[in-house]
This record gives structure tokens, C-alpha cells and sequence, in this order.
């Protein structure tokens, strides 16, 4: 049964479950059943320990894996009943993904890797030179056109995978740690990027270790063990900015 | 409070009020400013525990000020603060006793505890981030001490993770 939702929510997730049924092994109970909704242009952090599902459930949100149970619509596109073809359409065009391991092509240039997506989405080859032009400029990476992944640091991979996923303005970016390994001034430089998109527009769900990147987020939901503990706006409520900053100054100072 | 004092007048002689925009351009806003008052009273102690000396002098339009200057002893307790390394953060010690105890009351709940600590963390993360896109870029210092401050909470937010895998 198909119920499109067309002025939905950009995400609506209802009783999502996935389980791991490796070979020989114990069932891994990776989503045990969440409910999540992400509104048009909101920017959502999910934090949690390792192992809790985050990848999991990021992967179910982009249709990269399928849940055993449960319902989704994007973008009021009910989508849980989708084929792997359709998921490959609907991501060519309106999810961006961040992979948590960047999945660069390493035999492709910058370039290539970040206008590829674009191309495959039917845009033209100047049209997304022209968008991969912008990005990279945006990115920091000016000048890195013709290098392979493998002639970059970290930092510059990351982004270059945050250029490949918002190389087609997506309706929804999914990012898996953008800033995995970075260090502290690497990770500025991404939350600076992630942040200046959000304040245009770009519906965001992050899924990170950091608290720095996971408290520029309206929301933050913590995942333990396969489900939603806690699911936190930010900045609201009635907490008194200036005190609470003095003391964490003072108490480290 | 009196380190920082002193440490400044190793650079020459100064008065309060001095003292006190010096402090406020070193380390920016998102340091707790000691008021105009405070600065005055610790002078007074630094004085009469001989560190620095303090003269009078006349303003034709405004009351007398005070200039202060470093005195050896002064000197000597500067480099001394210099020479010992200094005490780590301590840890968060009044959340974990709650934490701690929280069983024995029978009305609180750890996990909620743990929830609501994040949120707290996490919203005082989100001023300091605001507090340091405020700040002058240039302000070295100062965009290092947030910075600082946001690190140390990281890890009482990575600590707040490991409590709640132990305990849930
Ligand atoms: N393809 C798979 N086959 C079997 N088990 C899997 C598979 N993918 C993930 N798992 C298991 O599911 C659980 C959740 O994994 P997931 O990668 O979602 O965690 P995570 O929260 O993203 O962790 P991390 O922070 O380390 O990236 C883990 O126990 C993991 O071993
Ligand atoms: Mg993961």
C-alpha cells in the first residue's frame, strides 16, 4: 500500500528495524525499531557509542540497505517498498551521502569524482563543471582538481566527499562522520561548511562523535543500542547563555 | 586572579582600570570579567603582601590614581607561578556524586540524569561556538581558551557515553 504524504516532513521514519543475520553468528540487532522526522531545512545530529546503528540507520534512510520492518517516506514519497532502482534514481537526485569511510573513486580526480554524480543525474558536462567549479572554490580545494584522492590529506578528502554529495543540491544530505579523523581545527573547517549550508537551506542529518559538530545541530538525538534515548533541541529552553559558558571558563581556567 | 595581576605589571607599571581592559583584551569575552572592584581589592592584598607598590598620582580633573609597579618579591612569586606545572582539570565531580547516588534515593533516575547533563553540555557547547564566531579571528588567545573550554567538554560529553553504555 503506497501513501504519499506530499506536504510531509523531509524524513518520516516509523518503527524502523533492522537486523543482522551473519552466517554462523548471532543475529546482530543493529535499528531495533525508531520513529525519527526531520523537517524541511532542519539540521539533525545523531551521537552515540560505537556499534549503537548509527551507520545502520543512516543507510536505511538512503535506501543503502532495507529494513526488516517499518515504514519511510522522504519528501512525502513513500519509499520503504522501493526497488534498488528507484533508490538509485532517488539518490542521484535528491539524497547526497557522506559516506563514514568517504568512498572516493581512487583512480578518478577530484574533478571527476565530485562532477560524477551530477553527470549521472542527466546534467550536462558544463553544467556540472560549472557546479564542481563553485563547490571545490567553496570547499577550500581550488587547485586540487587534478589530483587523485590519494595525493590529498584526510581534511581534504573529507570534503571532497561533501562536495560530491551536494554537487546536486539534494533535497536531504546524509553525512557518516564527515569529519571522522580529523583534528580539532579539521573539524572546525567542516562544521564551518556544514553550517554555512544549513543556513541556506540544505536539510542535514549528521551522524557524529563530536559534540562541536553535533551541538551546531537544531536537534540532536542520542542512539544507544540500536534505539532513540534522548532527542534534544537545542538552544531553546530557558538555560542562561553567559553563566553557563563562565563557569565551564572558569572551572577549566 | 592575583597571578594575572602581577604577571601583567611585570611590563611596567600600571592602574587598575588598566589592569583591567588589558585583562578584557588578552582573553576576550568569553572570559569571566572581573569587575572594576575586584581588581581594586586584590591590588590592595598584592600591596600589603609586599608583591607590588603602589603611588599616588594627582589628576588635575579627576581623583587621585593609583599607579602599581612589581616589586622584586613580586617578581620572584611570577616566576615561581612560571616554574610549577599546574593542576589538571578537575573532573566533574557534583554530577558524578549525583550519578553515584542517584540509586540510593529511589526517585532519581541515572540514565535521565545522563540525559539531561548531555543536553546541558551540549547547549553550553553551542554558546561557546557562538562565543567564539563573535570573537575577534584574530584574537589568538582568546579563540584558544573556547577552544579549550569546547575540547574539555568533548571529553565530559565522551564520558557522559561511557556512563550511559555501563548503565543502561
Ligand atoms: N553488514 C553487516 N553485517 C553484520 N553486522 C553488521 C553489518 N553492518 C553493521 N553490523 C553490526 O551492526 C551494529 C551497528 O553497526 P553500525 O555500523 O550501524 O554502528 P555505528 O553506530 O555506526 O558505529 P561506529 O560509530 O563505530 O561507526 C554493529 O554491531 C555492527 O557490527
Ligand atoms: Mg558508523
Amino acid at each position: 500500500m503506497n501513501q504519499d504524504e506530499p506536504s510531509g516532513p523531509i524524513v518520516r521514519a516509523a518503527g524502523l528495524v533492522k537486523t543482522y543475520r551473519p552466517e554462523g553468528a548471532a543475529p546482530v540487532h543493529a535499528v531495533r525499531g525508531v520513529d525519527l522526522t526531520v523537517a524541511r531545512g532542519e539540521f539533525v545530529a545523531v551521537t552515540g557509542p560505537s556499534g549503537a546503528g548509527k551507520s545502520t540507520l543512516l543507510h536505511l534512510l538512503g535506501g543503502l540497505d532495507r529494513p526488516d520492518s517499518g515504514a519511510l517516506w522522504l519528501d512525502g514519497r513513500q519509499v520503504d517498498g522501493y526497488r534498488e532502482a528507484r533508490w538509485a534514481e532517488l539518490r542521484r537526485n535528491h539524497i547526497g551521502i557522506v559516506f563514514q569511510f568517504f568512498n572516493l573513486v581512487s583512480n578518478l580526480s577530484v574533478a571527476d569524482n565530485v562532477e560524477l554524480p551530477a553527470l549521472l543525474a542527466g546534467r550536462s558536462p558544463r553544467q556540472a563543471r560549472a557546479a564542481r567549479g563553485e563547490l571545490l572554490d567553496e570547499l577550500g580545494l581550488t587547485g586540487k582538481e587534478n589530483s587523485t584522492p590519494g595525493e590529498l590529506s584526510g581534511g581534504e578528502q573529507q570534503r571532497v566527499a561533501l562536495a560530491r554529495a551536494l554537487v546536486n543540491t539534494p533535497t536531504l544530505l546524509l553525512a557518516d562522520e564527515p569529519a571522522g579523523s580529523l583534528d580539532s581545527k579539521g573539524t572546525r573547517e567542516v562544521l564551518r561548511l556544514l553550517a554555512r549550508f544549513h543556513q541556506r537551506g540544505q536539510t542535514i542529518l549528521l551522524v557524529t562523535h563530536d559534540a562541536r559538530m553535533a551541538s551546531a545541530a537544531d536537534r540532536v538525538i542520542s542512539f544507544f543500542d540500536g534505539q532513540v534515548v534522548d532527542d534534544a533541541h537545542l538552544g531553546g529552553g530557558r538555560h542562561r547563555p553567559e553563566a553557563g559558558v563562565a563557569d565551564v571558563l572558569k572551572l577549566k581556567g | 586572579m592575583r597571578l594575572p595581576l602581577l604577571a601583567l605589571l611585570v611590563g611596567g607599571p600600571a592602574h587598575g582600570y588598566e589592569l583591567k581592559q588589558a585583562l578584557e583584551n588578552l582573553l576576550g569575552a568569553a572570559y569571566p570579567q572581573p569587575n572594576v572592584g575586584q581588581i581594586y581589592v586584590t591590588l590592595g592584598r598584592l600591596e600589603k603582601a609586599g608583591l607590588i607598590e603602589g603611588e599616588d598620582v594627582e589628576q588635575s580633573d579627576r581623583p587621585n590614581k593609583r599607579i602599581y609597579r612589581i616589586t622584586a618579591a613580586g617578581r620572584e612569586t611570577v616566576d615561581a607561578w612560571f616554574e610549577e606545572s599546574t593542576a589538571e582539570p578537575r573532573v566533574r565531580d557534583e554530577f558524578f556524586m549525583k550519578l553515584a547516588l542517584a540509586p540510593h534515593t529511589g526517585t532519581a533516575n541515572q540514565i535521565a540524569l545522563i540525559n539531561k547533563q548531555r543536553r546541558h553540555y551540549l547547549n553550553t557547547m553551542r554558546d561557546l561556538s557562538k562565543l567564539a564566531a563573535g570573537e575577534d579571528r584574530e584574537n589568538r588567545v582568546a579563540q584558544l581558551l573556547i577552544e579549550g573550554a569546547m575540547l574539555h567538554l568533548q571529553a565530559d560529553l565522551d564520558w557522559l557515553e561511557r556512563c550511559q553504555e555501563e548503565l543502561e
